[in-house]
């Protein structure tokens, strides 16, 4: 999942060789592969260090604890790419598995519970999208961090004696908590919404929209794509995805809660980051997520398995934010420079 | 000028931003396979009339008339759908996107048609084999047609820009200023494209500041000082300082 596909090799121009042999070409490369690289280096590392790391039921562990973080990031990156940024999505999970804890109390529909919980989601990134583009505000930062702060509010307040609520349908907990052929349930959902993400990002022209606008929002305008709609197209996609992730958390709780998806936001945002993608916009793809999120899961996993604290292990993944934002500054350096050397060849 | 009519005719265009009166009565005519320099000092109305012509201002007064049919409710879009592309200053391209994509960037091949647009999946391959055979025939030749447009040298960028205008260009290509940011080396690549633009029946609308390219490419030239049409005549090296003259609207 850490290849680029938009680089993939195509034998139309006779040079290509030679125009990737010189360091400035591998240097970029290097970069696009190099999240996954890292990734590859950690998950040796750590099983050099302790051996339970992997065990199957300790991989279950991960990808449990990972699923959420994962799916949630996967609408962040789309967000991100549009130049944008999304703060409410953990305060947005949580409300959402409110909601779906009171239907439940009234009902107990499993189908009722999900569309619930999907369509508070959806709700709060249509907000979101509506107010920012509508609204005419210069960035989504204001108004992501305002629903926050709502949601979250909200949550508390909805929630019966304003904390955690027990009980979900049995098909919720399935999902959330169980596993077929010993792969655990909430990893095929993080494929499903991978799958669907891909097709639509890469497929279809709306995604190409979505690259253009954070490319280029002007030039967007200017080419005739029809900017608002895409910007709260995305970000109504967002907030579904933190409906799936209400989904799954209170699965594997059993419970909904005001107080889950804590930080959530910080840990998606650092997923798109450190799995590779610019925080600039335009460039990234739903891989950068996954690798990101996988990458969190792994770090925290194993700083568990080895009884590092979890102040340590809140350092360490700051400090990677840092590498990794880094690594981006590098990128466009690189790239200026790769533009002179075409002009210089061109001469 | 030419036994055809022209394709492009502005009448009294008159256009005012507050106080500024950016264009008084300007009219002129653009013919098929012709080249028409725009000229004139800064704030003389050149990126102002060219905007109003390029459906990104209305005009307050005047009219746009093209094969002989008044343009309404002026859109960007609506000018490219009437058969005009402009390539602007900044070249509007997407760094991020790969010389194919920047060309059918919101008009993309995709299908079904019955779907909303935005749900259509891309023909990447039709797009890419189209790109490729229009730079084939511009004679641009890029590095690599899968690398973002970021990894471009700036006239390699500026020829991307002008072979996208190129592809959709029906009738009219605007150019402001494509080589004002390039060495000697790419704006003579660009100077070739313009002409292949004309060769091919385009009537191309050139602003520029360089008098060496006019003389050179230009089969008409119209000046603008201070919004209004000031002369009109078929540049060449003996008249090159009379032209000079009248951009700055000094006496010969």
């Amino acid at each position: 999942m850490g290849e680029q596909p938009e680089i993939a090799p195509r034998s139309r121009t006779g040079r290509r060789s030679r125009e990737n042999a010189d360091p400035v070409s591998i240097g970029l490369r290097l970069l696009g592969i190099g999240p996954l690289l890292i990734l590859v280096l950690i998950v040796a590392a750590i099983s050099l260090l302790t051996p339970n790391f992997l065990k199957p039921i300790n991989l279950g562990n991960i990808v449990a604890q990972t699923a959420v973080i994962a799916i949630v990031a996967m609408g962040q990156q789309l967000v991100i790419l549009t130049r944008g940024i999304d703060l409410s999505v953990g305060a947005n999970l949580a409300l959402a598995t409110v909601i779906g804890g009171l239907v439940f109390r009234v009902v107990d529909s499993a189908t009722l519970v999900i569309l619930a919980m999907l369509l508070t989601g959806a709700a709060v990134g249509a907000v979101n999208g509506l107010v920012y583009v509508f609204g005419r505000l210069p960035h989504p930062f204001i108004i992501t961090l305002a629903t926050l702060s709502i949601c979250r509010g909200l949550a508390l307040q909805l929630s019966i004696n304003h904390t955690t609520m027990r009980g979900m349908p049995e098909v919720i907990t399935t999902i959330g908590d169980s596993a077929t052929f010993g792969i655990p349930n909430s990893f095929f959902v993080v494929l499903g919404v991978a799958v669907v993400i891909f097709v639509l990002a890469k497929t279809m022209v709306w995604g190409r929209w979505i690259y253009a606008v954070g490319g280029d929002p002007e030039a967007a305008v200017e080419m005739g794509i029809p900017v608002k709609g895409v910007l709260v197209s995305a970000y109504v996609i967002a907030g579904l995805c933190c409906g799936i992730g209400a989904v799954v958390l209170s699965g594997r709780t059993a419970a909904s809660s005001p107080l889950y998806g804590n930080l959530l936001e910080l840990d998606t945002i650092a997923a798109v980051i450190i799995g590779g993608a610019s925080f600039l916009g335009g460039r990234g793809h739903l891989g950068h997520a996954l690798i990101g999120a996988v990458m969190i899961g792994v770090i925290r996993n194993a700083l568990n398995l080895l009884n590092v604290n979890v102040f340590f292990q809140m350092i360490a993944i700051g400090l990677i934010i840092v590498i990794a934002v880094e690594a981006d500054v590098l990128r466009n350096q690189l790239e200026a420079r790769a533009r002179v050397i075409q002009a210089a060849r061109s001469q | 000028m030419s036994a055809l009519p022209p394709v492009l005719t502005v009448r009294n265009a008159e256009k005012r931003f507050g106080a500024v009166h950016a264009l008084r009565e300007v009219s002129l005519e653009a013919y098929a396979g012709e080249v028409l320099a725009l000229l004139g000092d800064n704030g003389a109305g050149k990126s102002t009339l060219v905007k109003c012509i390029s459906g990104v201002h209305a005009l307050d007064e005047g009219e746009i008339v093209m094969d002989g049919s008044v343009l309404t409710a002026h859109t960007p879009a609506a000018a490219r759908r009437a058969g005009i592309e402009t390539v602007y200053q900044d070249l509007a391209l997407f760094d991020n996107l790969t010389p194919a994509q920047n060309f059918y960037c919101g008009r993309e091949i995709a299908v079904p048609s019955w779907l909303p647009r935005g749900l259509r999946f891309l023909n990447a391959r039709a797009m890419d084999r189209e790109t490729a055979q229009v730079l084939d025939r511009l004679r641009v030749k890029l590095p690599k047609l899968d690398a973002p447009v970021a990894l471009m040298s700036g006239g390699q960028r500026q020829a991307i820009a002008v072979a996208r205008a190129t592809v959709f260009a029906r009738k009219i290509v605007i150019l402001d200023e494509p080589t004002a940011a390039l060495g000697v080396r790419e704006s003579s690549k660009v100077l070739e494209l313009i002409k292949q633009l004309r060769a091919e029946g385009n009537a191309v609308i050139l602003i520029t500041h360089n008098m060496e390219h006019v003389v050179e490419l230009a089969d008409r030239a119209v000046v603008l000082r201070q919004g209004r049409k000031v002369g009109e005549l078929k540049p060449s090296r003996a008249n090159q300082q009379e032209l000079v003259s009248m951009i700055v609207g000094a006496e010969v």
